[in-house]
């Protein structure tokens, strides 16, 4: 595999948040405004960068008895830089994320990145792979959002953009919002999915049905 | 004690602020174990168990170890409360798994494969980092810990009794599994907004 298709994994085809449905919690909590969603998916970039180089770094010396607690550490630390810097210089959007800042820590999509790819590769592919799934969360992360804050405030990233007289939607902005809106992308994803193989599916019956020559009517339903 | 201030602290976390439908924290274990209702009744258990005892650790450390005003060597080390705090969750939920194994191993049967779930749920380290940005004593941590227990495992319960009956039903096939599952969340979280309104205290 090369590092193209590294990056581009994450986008879409295994995309953390809407394929492997990792990193689930923060991407409902934050995803009230597009402003807070791309807020978390910088620093869980960030975040993911550094503990997938440093791991892929050292990943012929850490035992591997013991390499979940290190992982947890090296994670953790990186944790606390981004808390450190956010609160110094984003106090604004550090009191919006709120606990979800700490929390980054336990976001699954990070241990499991280290533990099923940083692990096992060398620097530049565990990067790439740390900026693919890092961008692929904040994507979906900002996709919820849009879906949130035009319907349940009339605007994207601060700026108006419904039409005159639109009513927001308060209940997008709670938290049923996050989660109809959430099963209502997964759904969507399923059903483009299920779309496609059946087009791959008629495709290919279409090609042995030529070879075979089965009569037409057999096919039509 | 001040019973009353307690008694708001619990209702707060079960009900008013329930820890998966209106702060969305454990929404992992909430769509992944939330299939069967047995299985839902032993995480929730597992989840109650850990968060008191995470609570109460984490407390001592982090006022005994971690802060200027009151740990025993007057050093600011706050920087230091997320590694912290993971780390005495881990240690913990290994610590508990090996004692219920050898003390209790029936309770070990039942709640064994969800032990080692527990370190990575957010819910666990979420109480914990909410219990020191609320300033709650240790009884008030206590409390605020089990009670925050009993709400994942009430709206888990809840919603594995809804999915149990949900097989049956004719659900639109790209709905099927989880997105339906967040959809019911979604309605289940609509219910829980009721409890806003309440004032207790």
């Amino acid at each position: 595999m090369n590092l193209r298709q590294e990056f581009t994994k994450g986008l879409v085809a295994e995309n953390p948040v809407l394929r492997l449905a990792l990193g689930l919690c923060p991407s409902l909590a934050v995803s009230s405004s597009v402003e807070n969603a791309l807020g978390m998916g910088i620093s869980v970039v960030f975040v993911l960068t550094m503990s997938n180089l440093i791991i892929s770094l050292m990943r012929n010396i850490i035992p591997a008895k013991i390499r979940i607690p290190i992982y947890i550490v090296i994670i953790a630390t990186f944790v606390t830089i981004v808390e450190m810097i956010m609160a110094a210089y984003q106090p604004a959007l550090f009191r919006a994320l709120g606990i979800f800042v700490p929390l980054i820590v336990v976001n699954c999509i990070i241990l499991g990145r280290a533990e099923a790819f940083a692990s096992k590769n060398s620097i530049w592919p565990a990067i790439i792979d740390a900026w693919g799934m890092g961008v692929g969360f904040t994507f979906a992360l900002v996709m919820i959002a849009t879906v949130r804050e035009i319907l349940g405030n009339g605007t994207w990233l601060n700026m108006p953009v419904a039409p005159a007289g639109f009513e927001p939607v308060l209940l997008m902005m709670l938290a049923p919002g996050a989660f109809i809106t959430m099963g209502l992308i997964l759904a969507m994803f399923n059903w483009s999915d299920d779309a496609k193989a059946k087009k791959l599916k008629d495709a290919v019956i279409k090609r042995a049905g030529f070879i075979t020559e089965q009569p037409k009517t057999e096919r039509s339903n | 004690m001040d019973w009353g201030n307690l008694f708001v602290i619990a209702v707060g976390a079960i009900l008013i602020n329930n820890f998966v439908l209106m702060r969305f924290l454990g929404i992992c274990p909430y769509i992944g174990v939330s299939k069967s209702l047995s299985s839902a009744i032993g995480m929730g258990m597992a989840v109650i168990f850990v968060m008191t005892i995470a609570s109460l650790f984490s407390w001592i450390v982090y006022v005994y170890l971690l802060d200027p005003a009151t740990n025993f060597w007057g050093v600011d080390l706050t920087f230091l409360r997320t590694i912290s705090f993971i780390l005495v969750i881990a240690g913990l939920v290994q610590f508990v798994e090996m004692v219920i194994q050898k003390l209790a191993p029936s309770l070990y049967q039942a709640l064994g494969i969800y032990l080692p779930l527990i370190t990575t749920n957010c819910a666990v380290l979420g109480v914990a980092v909410l219990n020191i940005d609320e300033n709650y004593s240790l009884v008030e941590s206590l409390v605020n810990g089990i009670a925050a227990g009993i709400g994942f495992t009430l709206a888990l319960v809840l919603m594995a009794g809804i999915r149990e009956r949900l097989d049956l039903a004719d659900v639109p096939k790209a709905l099927q599994g989880v997105p339906i599952a967040f959809i019911m969340a979604g309605l289940m979280a609509i219910a829980f907004l009721g409890f806003s309104g309440l004032s207790v205290g």
